[in-house]
């Protein structure tokens, strides 16, 4: 049997996810021996022509040139990844999809001509079709090695789909909006970072994006009870998964005020 | 070469955090240009932090670099903490300077272990390298194992830490906490010391550069999260000057700005920092400096590793003080209400001086905010030192000379996307 080969590739991006890789410090070795890495070019300069077996995704999709080159990397790989909330939602930068890009550029560069980008920035999944879906700004780097190893395996992923409340409740955190007020998107947002947040007494800010068919409509007035005005709540669902469409249309299911 | 006008093409620089290419123009056998092109799809941070809440470029500017997020999170704080008023109490700056150990020791045994030692022994990667010398590898990745603990424990995570907050942070660990990452790091010394003394014996080229020198001081201690800004022209001024001193501007090739002080190419970074305070090194890490063959100022870009690795050593010494003498903050953070106004910050990343500027209203609405990174400061010099190294080796066949090239490149451990990332070779000889 030949040794499956994986490869990492970078689109609009901060390289947190896929350095994630690379902090797998206790597994890396052994994980090498097993996968060959043929893509990485930020670990490594030996690159190998594909197809891939497995792909990691890792950014957004921003320019003309990512436009092009993820089609080509879709069709080199028999299993395709994203990792992060760049891929998943576009990311931070997807914030331009909310202004106007022209002035954006102007305020960065003096001569914004030479800059060559698109109005809107996407995720991977706008444009090709996505076998799984790492989330997080960071990915979490347990469900990196059980993704990677339950595709060795051949067999599927266990991926969580609830929210991070569960999570807490998992951990027997106290919850942070009920003891102390402190506002929190946890009841919204896909579960996977162990309620990071809640454990060191923060709200959670959704950087896991939103869960399957969440209930924001019920969270905005809790919310509000906790101290958030509209101005707070536009801010907290507009980081990293500002462009999801959950997150986006927020306002969409509020029962009526 | 036997060609008048060839262009080469290398697919990828590799083991660089960024994307780019590197353009070179030879003409009569001279080069005419080195131009380090820069293609990493611009970001905006400076456009969207416009209007938002004078709490938040922590968390946000943490998402420019993956490398180096602490060092985005204590400018920015650095910053909006002057706006405010607001000084923190001795043990919290203790313990963000702690968190930022961890980073030290996290990125540059990053660096280091798995992207630049490579080089040296002539392997494509760390993994390739950890066949034939796996304890070397294992031994680097037990001491960014280190730093990242000390990223886990105090920020939450090591990349994008949750923790930190414009005042100080959300919560802070119990002495009890600490105490294991204080063995982790202790065995982790042992190895940074030998890594260092390892390191030292690699055949450098002989280079020394002539450019300025620019990095955070501090009058007790090795600046790390915070200082006033100096160079090796004798300048020495406040964060808030640094506007009047260093000047970014557009240049056409490339998504990352280039800097200039005063009109001048200058450099940031380890090299950098070491001239201008190795004497306030703890004695362990000078001595492993001395026994690695560096004297007090080390302008060789490619000895680079050499300081990194007395720089970790420093690092997790200096967690160690730092654990000794912890006393957990009484309050996790300081308040810090808004008022209008405009404050700088600065702080030393791994790869060098980041600067954070912003300007705030009386509601706590960012109205503007200008972000330097060490990769753009660094472009000239790195161009430079390109245009020096290819001028030098024009009898190498291409191939020889991109490898140079992508050596010269990193030693400098551009994090490329604080501004730029994967660098294509571009020869042009006419
Ligand atoms: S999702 Fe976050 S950590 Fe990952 S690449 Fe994007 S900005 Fe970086
Ligand atoms: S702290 Fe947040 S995530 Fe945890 S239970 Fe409460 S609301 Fe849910
Ligand atoms: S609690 Fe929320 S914001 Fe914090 S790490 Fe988890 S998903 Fe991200």
């Amino acid at each position: 049997m030949t040794t499956p080969t994986l490869a990492v590739w970078k689109f609009t991006s901060c390289d947190g996810c896929q350095l994630t890789l690379l902090d797998c410090e206790d597994e890396l070795l052994t994980l090498a021996g097993r996968i060959r890495i043929a893509h990485f070019v930020e670990a490594s300069s030996a690159v190998e022509p594909g197809p891939y077996d497995v792909s990691l995704v890792e950014g957004s999709v921003s320019t003309p040139d990512e436009q092009r080159r993820i089609l080509e990397i879709r069709a080199q790989s028999r299993i395709l990844v994203t990792i992060g909330a760049c891929a998943s939602h576009g990311g931070i930068q997807a914030l331009r999809n909310f202004a106007d890009m022209t002035e954006f550029a102007s305020v960065v560069y003096a001569s914004p001509q030479y800059i060559s980008t698109l109005d809107t920035v996407t995720p991977i999944a706008a444009h090709v079709p996505v076998d799984y879906e790492l989330r997080g700004c960071p990915i979490d780097r347990h469900q990196l090695l059980e993704t990677l190893c339950a595709l060795l395996a051949g067999r599927e992923p266990d991926l969580p789909n609830t929210s991070v409340c569960s999570e807490c409740k998992r951990r027997g955190n106290t919850c942070v909006m009920v003891a102390d007020g402190i506002p929190c998107l946890g009841p919204v947002t896909q579960a996977g970072c162990g309620a990071l947040c809640p454990s060191y007494h923060r709200g959670c800010y959704g950087c896991f994006g939103p869960m399957e068919r969440p209930n924001i409509g019920a969270l905005l007035p809790i919310l509000r009870i906790n101290g958030m005005d509209a101005v707070d709540i536009d801010r907290v669902f507009s980081t990293v998964a500002v462009a999801a469409p959950d997150f986006a249309d927020r306002s969409r299911d509020e029962p009526s005020q | 070469m036997s060609h008048r006008s060839r262009q080469l093409r290398v697919s990828s620089l590799a083991r660089v955090e960024g994307e780019g290419a590197l353009r070179v123009v030879v003409e009569d056998g001279r080069v005419q240009r080195a131009e380090l092109d820069i293609y990493e799809p611009p970001r905006f941070f400076e456009a969207f932090l416009r209007g938002r809440g004078y709490t938040e470029p922590p968390d946000i500017t943490a998402r420019i670099c993956g490398i180096c997020p602490v060092a985005y999170q204590t400018s920015a704080c650095n910053a909006l903490e002057q706006i405010c008023g607001v000084a923190l109490d001795p043990p919290l700056t203790a313990l963000r300077r702690l968190l930022y150990c961890g980073e030290w020791i996290s990125s540059h045994s990053l660096h280091i272990h798995l992207l630049h030692l490579p080089d040296f022994l002539g392997y494509p990667d760390a993994i390739a390298l950890a066949a034939d010398h796996r304890e070397l590898v294992e031994h680097g990745l037990a001491v960014k194992k280190a730093g990242n603990t000390l990223l886990e424990l105090i920020g939450g995570r090591p990349i994008h830490p949750i923790n930190v907050r414009v005042g100080g942070f959300y919560s802070v660990p119990g002495r009890a906490e600490l105490a294991p990452v204080a063995e982790q790091l202790r065995r982790a010394r042992d190895y940074a010391i030998e890594t260092a003394s390892r390191v030292a014996q690699f055949d450098f080229p002989k280079v020394e550069l002539d450019h300025d020198l620019l990095a955070a001081t501090a009058p007790d201690r090795y600046a790390i999260e915070d200082g006033t800004v100096s160079t090796s022209t004798g300048l020495d001024f406040p964060a808030s000057e640094f506007g009047e001193h260093v000047v970014e501007e557009q240049v056409p090739h490339s998504t990352a700005l280039h800097a200039r002080l005063d009109g001048r190419r200058y450099l940031t970074g380890p090299l950098a920092r070491y001239s201008l305070s190795s004497r306030r090194l703890s004695p362990l890490a000078r001595e492993v400096a001395a026994a690695a063959g560096l004297g007090p100022e080390c302008r060789n870009p490619f000895r680079s590793i050499v300081v990194r690795a007395v720089e970790v050593v420093y690092a997790i010494d200096e967690a160690l003080r730092l654990i000794a003498g912890y006393e957990p903050p009484a309050h996790p953070a300081v308040s810090c209400p808004p008022r209008p106004g405009v404050g700088h910050g600065i702080s030393e990343a791994p790869r060098g001086l980041l600067y954070h500027r912003y300007e705030i209203d009386g509601a706590g609405s960012i109205r503007a905010a200008t972000i330097i990174p060490p990769t753009s400061q660094n472009q000239a010099a790195i161009e430079d030192d390109l245009r020096r190294v290819v001028s030098e080796h024009l009898d190498l066949d291409d191939a020889a000379l991109t490898t140079l090239c992508e050596r010269t490149i990193r030693n400098y451990d551009p994090c490329i996307s604080c501004s730029a990332h994967f660098l294509e070779l571009d020869v042009v000889r006419r």
